[in-house]
C-alpha cells in the first residue's frame, strides 16, 4: 500500500512529462486536412501563361495522371524555398506539376518564373482565392497530389523538400514506364 | 395618399435596414465562432489576415444566398476541417477532450473522499505491548 503511494504519482509524473515532450515535436500550424481522401474540387481557371489566349484549366483535364497541384504566388518567401525542388522534380519528369498562382499579380508571377524557373505544366490564375478557399489553402505553399481517379491523395502544407519528395510523394506515383522502344 | 406611400417608404427601408442589421449581427456571430487558421489564436472576426478577410466576405455572401448557419460551419469544416471551429463538435475523437476534465475532476474526488474517510476513521486500539512500550517513552 505504502508502495503505490509512492509509485503512483512518480508514474503520474512519467507519464506527464512523456506527453509533454510529445508535445514539443508536435507542430500546431499543421492541421490535417479533410480533402485528403476526398475528390478534389472542381475549377475553371484561366492560365497565367502569356499568349494563353483565353485558354482555361480545370482538374478533369489531368484525369488518368497522377499529378501535383502546388499553390505559389511571388509574394510568398517560403515559395521560393521550395521553388529549386520543384524545378528539380520537374526536370526528372516523373510527375507533372501544375501551379495554383494564387492571390498573386500576373504581372509578378511571370516575371517570378521568368527569373527562378518554370517547373510547371501550367499555372492557373486564382486572382480572388476562391479556389484556394475550396482546397482548404491558409498557407502558401501549399500541395495537392492527386491520382488518376481525381482524388487528392496526400497535402503537404509548406515547403516541398527533397524529403517530402523521396518519402511521401515518389511512393504514391506510379511506376516508371519502361524506357526503350516498345513493340 | 403620398403620406400613405411616404409611411409605406419608410416602414419598407426601415425592415431593410433591420434585416441588414440582423444579417450583420449573425455573420458576426459566425466568425466569432471560426478559427483564423493563420494566426490560429484569433477568431476570423478578430484577424486582419488577408485569409480571415476572405471567409468573411464568403460568409457574408452565403448569408446573402440565404443559407443557414449550420450550412455554413459545415462549408468552412468541409474545407478546413474541424480545428476552425472554436467548439469542436462532440465525437469518438473529441470525447477525450469534453469529458476529460469531468473524469479528472471525479478521479481528483475519489482520492480525495478516500483520503478524508481514511483519516476519520478512529485509530485501532494499542495492543498490549504497544500500551507498555509508550508508557515506557513518556516515563
Amino acid at each position: 500500500m505504502i508502495r503505490l503511494r509512492y509509485a503512483a504519482p512518480l508514474a503520474a509524473l512519467v507519464l506527464l512529462a512523456f506527453l509533454l515532450w510529445r508535445g514539443l515535436a508536435l507542430d500546431p500550424r499543421e492541421v490535417p486536412s479533410p480533402l485528403v481522401g476526398k475528390p478534389a474540387p472542381a475549377f475553371t481557371l484561366p492560365l497565367l501563361e502569356s499568349g494563353a489566349g483565353g485558354k482555361s484549366f480545370s482538374p478533369s483535364d489531368m484525369r488518368g495522371k497522377v499529378w501535383l497541384l502546388n499553390v505559389w504566388a511571388s509574394w510568398c518567401v517560403a515559395c521560393r524555398e521550395e521553388h529549386p525542388v520543384l524545378v528539380e522534380l520537374a526536370k526528372s519528369g516523373v510527375v507533372p506539376i501544375v501551379g495554383l498562382n494564387y492571390k498573386d499579380e500576373p504581372e509578378a508571377a511571370r516575371g517570378w518564373l521568368a527569373r527562378f524557373g518554370n517547373p510547371y505544366m501550367k499555372s492557373a490564375v486564382d486572382a480572388d482565392g476562391k479556389v484556394g478557399i475550396d482546397y482548404g489553402v491558409y498557407g502558401v505553399p501549399e500541395t495537392y497530389l492527386i491520382d488518376a481517379e481525381g482524388v487528392i491523395r496526400f497535402k503537404q502544407i509548406g515547403p516541398v523538400t527533397p524529403r517530402i519528395v523521396e518519402e511521401r510523394i515518389r511512393p504514391l506515383l506510379p511506376p516508371a514506364p519502361p524506357k526503350g522502344p516498345t513493340s | 395618399m403620398r403620406t400613405t406611400a411616404a409611411l409605406l417608404c419608410t416602414v419598407l427601408m426601415a425592415t431593410a435596414h433591420a434585416a441588414d442589421h440582423e444579417e450583420a449581427a449573425r455573420a458576426r456571430a459566425l466568425a466569432e465562432e471560426l478559427r483564423c487558421l493563420v494566426c490560429q489564436n484569433q477568431t476570423i472576426a478578430d484577424s486582419h489576415a488577408p485569409l480571415a478577410v476572405d471567409l468573411r466576405k464568403q460568409i457574408d455572401r452565403q448569408i446573402a444566398d440565404g443559407k443557414s448557419d449550420r450550412e455554413i460551419v459545415s462549408y468552412m469544416t468541409d474545407r478546413y476541417g474541424e480545428f476552425i471551429v472554436y467548439r469542436p463538435p462532440f465525437n469518438a475523437t473529441t470525447f477525450l477532450l469534453w469529458c476529460g476534465p469531468f473524469l479528472l475532476l471525479a478521479f481528483g474526488a475519489l482520492i480525495a473522499w478516500r483520503v478524508v474517510a481514511g483519516r476519520r476513521r478512529a485509530p485501532a486500539p494499542l495492543s498490549d505491548a504497544e500500551r507498555q512500550r509508550a508508557r515506557r517513552l513518556l516515563e
